[in-house]
C-alpha cells in the first residue's frame, strides 16, 4: 500500500474553517511545504492547534502573519509580534494552554480519554471556567481533550506505508497529533521503501497515516 | 549597591549554579537562567533538560555546525551530549510534572513571600503565554527564581503578586544580585546577602516582609 501523493491530492482536503493541528516547536519540525500550500490557497478562518505561533517568517507564524487564522490554541505567542497585535485588534482569538496540558489534551483526544486531570494551572487564571476535582487531598483541573479535522505532521524519514521517524527535537508535537485528527498528512524529508525503517525504531506507525508528501526542504 | 545588569546576572547565575548537585536533572529557563550553565562547578555533573524534547543538552554548536533538527526551548541551535536522549512533548512533560526534574530555574516578573510566581502575562500589555513554565513550576522538585532584585526602580519581590500567577506557592528559593531568600512556612527568610550590600538596602528594595536569618551569610561567589 503506497500512500505517497503529490501536494495536489492534499489541496482538496484543506478548506476554510477547518481545525488543523500542526507539528513543530518554534518552527523546528514543522511541515513548511504544507504551510506553503495553505498560504497559496489563501485559506480563511482556520483554527490552528500547535505548540506556539513561531516567528512571523517560520512555520505556523507565517499563517498568522498572512491572516489565515481565526483562532490559535497554543502555549506561547511571544516570539511572533503579529499574534499579539491581531489578538489585541480582535481579529485573532488565542486560547493559551500550558504546554504540558496542551500536549496531554491532544494525547487524550487521540487516545479515547475523556480529559486530563492535572495540577498545572491550579490557583491561576488557567482554572477559570474549568471543573476542579479533589483527589487524595490534592486539587486538580479537568482539561478537555482536543481533536482536529486534519493533522499536518513533519517527519524526517517515512516509508511508503507511513511508518515515520523523527530526528532530534523535531518530534515535539508530531507523533502526538498523528493520533488526534480525522485525516493525517505527513510531509517528510526522505521517503524510503517499506522495510528500510526497522520496526524497532518506528516512532509513528504507518496505520495512523493517510497521505505522505515528499517535502521540499 | 548599584551594579550593571551584566554583572548582576553573572552574580545571580554563579550563585544559582552552587545549588546544583551531582546527578540532578535540571531545566534552565530562557534568558538569565541559561547563564547558570556557564558556572556549574567542575566537580558537579548535572543533566540539562530542554522541554521541547531532550535530556543531556550540550553546548551551543560552533558556527557552521548547526543542525536544524536540534534546537532548545528558545528555538536556538544546540547540541546533545553522547549520553543524551530525545523524546516528544508528552514524554517531556511527563518528566516535568512527574517530579523527575530536580531543579527548575526561571525568571520572574513578580514573586511573593508565599512562593507565588508571576512570569507569563501583563494583561493588556504583554501576553507571551506560559509556554512550559506552569508545568515546570508545578512539577519540579525545587523551584529557583533567578532575577534582578528590581526592575526599572520597581521592587519585584512582593507581599502578594499583583500580576496573574504562573503557579501558587511553588517557589522555594529566590536568588538576586543582592542576596538569597528562602520561602518557608514562617515566611520569606533572607539567608545570604552580597558583600557590597546591607540588610537595610535589601529590606528597602523588597516589598515582602523579610525575616533575617540569624545565621545570615555573605554570598560565597
Amino acid at each position: 500500500m503506497n500512500k505517497v501523493v503529490d501536494y495536489s491530492v492534499i489541496k482538496p482536503l484543506l478548506k476554510d474553517g477547518l481545525t488543523i493541528m500542526i507539528g513543530g516547536f518554534l518552527g523546528c519540525g514543522t511541515p513548511e511545504g504544507l504551510i506553503n500550500l495553505i498560504l497559496e490557497m489563501g485559506l480563511k478562518e482556520l483554527t490552528i492547534i500547535g505548540n506556539d505561533t513561531s516567528f512571523v517568517d517560520k512555520g505556523i507564524g507565517r499563517l498568522i502573519a498572512n491572516g489565515n487564522v481565526k483562532k490559535a490554541i497554543v502555549s506561547h505567542i511571544g516570539t511572533n509580534p503579529e499574534s499579539g497585535k491581531q489578538m489585541h485588534e480582535g481579529t485573532l482569538e488565542v486560547e493559551l494552554s500550558p504546554q504540558g496540558t496542551l500536549i496531554e489534551r491532544i494525547r487524550a483526544g487521540g487516545s479515547g480519554l475523556g480529559g486530563v486531570i492535572t495540577p498545572t494551572g491550579v490557583g491561576t487564571i488557567v482554572e477559570e471556567g474549568k471543573e476542579k476535582i479533589l483527589l487524595q487531598g490534592k486539587e486538580y483541573l479537568i482539561e478537555l481533550p482536543l481533536r482536529a479535522d486534519i493533522a499536518l505532521v513533519f517527519a524526517s524519514k517515512t516509508d511508503t506505508f507511513g511508518n515515520a521517524y523523527y530526528k532530534g527535537t523535531t518530534k515535539n508535537f508530531n507523533p502526538i497529533i498523528a493520533l488526534a485528527a480525522d485525516i493525517v498528512v505527513v510531509e517528510t524529508e526522505e521517503i524510503v521503501e517499506v522495510g528500510e525503517i526497522h520496526p524497532e525504531v518506528v516512532m509513528t506507525p504507518g496505520v495512523l497515516v493517510d497521505y505522505i508528501v515528499k517535502g521540499d526542504f | 549597591m548599584a551594579v550593571e545588569a551584566k554583572l548582576a546576572k553573572e552574580i545571580i547565575a554563579k550563585r544559582v549554579a552552587m545549588e546544583l548537585k551531582n546527578g540532578q536533572l535540571v531545566n534552565l529557563g530562557i534568558g538569565l537562567p541559561t547563564l547558570v550553565a556557564n558556572y556549574i562547578p567542575k566537580d558537579v555533573y548535572v543533566v540539562l533538560q530542554s522541554e521541547n524534547g531532550m535530556v543531556g543538552m550540550g553546548s551551543t554548536p560552533e558556527q557552521g555546525k548547526e543542525d536544524k533538527n536540534i534546537t532548545n526551548a528558545g528555538g536556538q541551535y544546540v547540541t546533545i551530549n553522547s549520553n543524551g536522549a530525545y523524546f516528544d512533548s508528552a514524554f517531556s512533560f511527563s518528566l516535568i510534572r512527574g517530579g523527575h526534574v530536580d531543579i527548575t530555574v526561571l525568571g520572574a516578573l513578580e514573586v511573593d513571600q508565599y512562593g507565588n510566581l508571576s512570569n507569563w502575562i501583563i494583561p493588556g500589555k504583554l501576553v507571551p503565554g506560559m509556554g512550559g513554565a506552569m508545568d515546570l513550576v508545578t512539577g519540579a522538585k525545587k523551584v529557583i527564581v533567578a532575577m534582578q532584585h528590581t526592575a526599572k526602580g520597581d521592587n519585584k519581590i512582593k507581599k502578594n503578586c499583583l500580576l496573574p500567577l504562573t503557579a501558587k506557592g511553588e517557589v522555594d528559593m529566590i536568588v538576586t544580585e543582592l542576596g538569597v531568600m528562602l520561602v518557608t512556612e514562617k515566611g520569606l527568610v533572607l539567608t545570604e546577602i552580597h558583600k557590597d550590600t546591607t540588610v537595610e538596602e535589601v529590606i528597602q528594595l523588597t516589598d515582602a516582609e523579610l525575616i533575617i536569618d540569624e545565621n545570615l551569610k555573605v554570598m560565597n561567589i
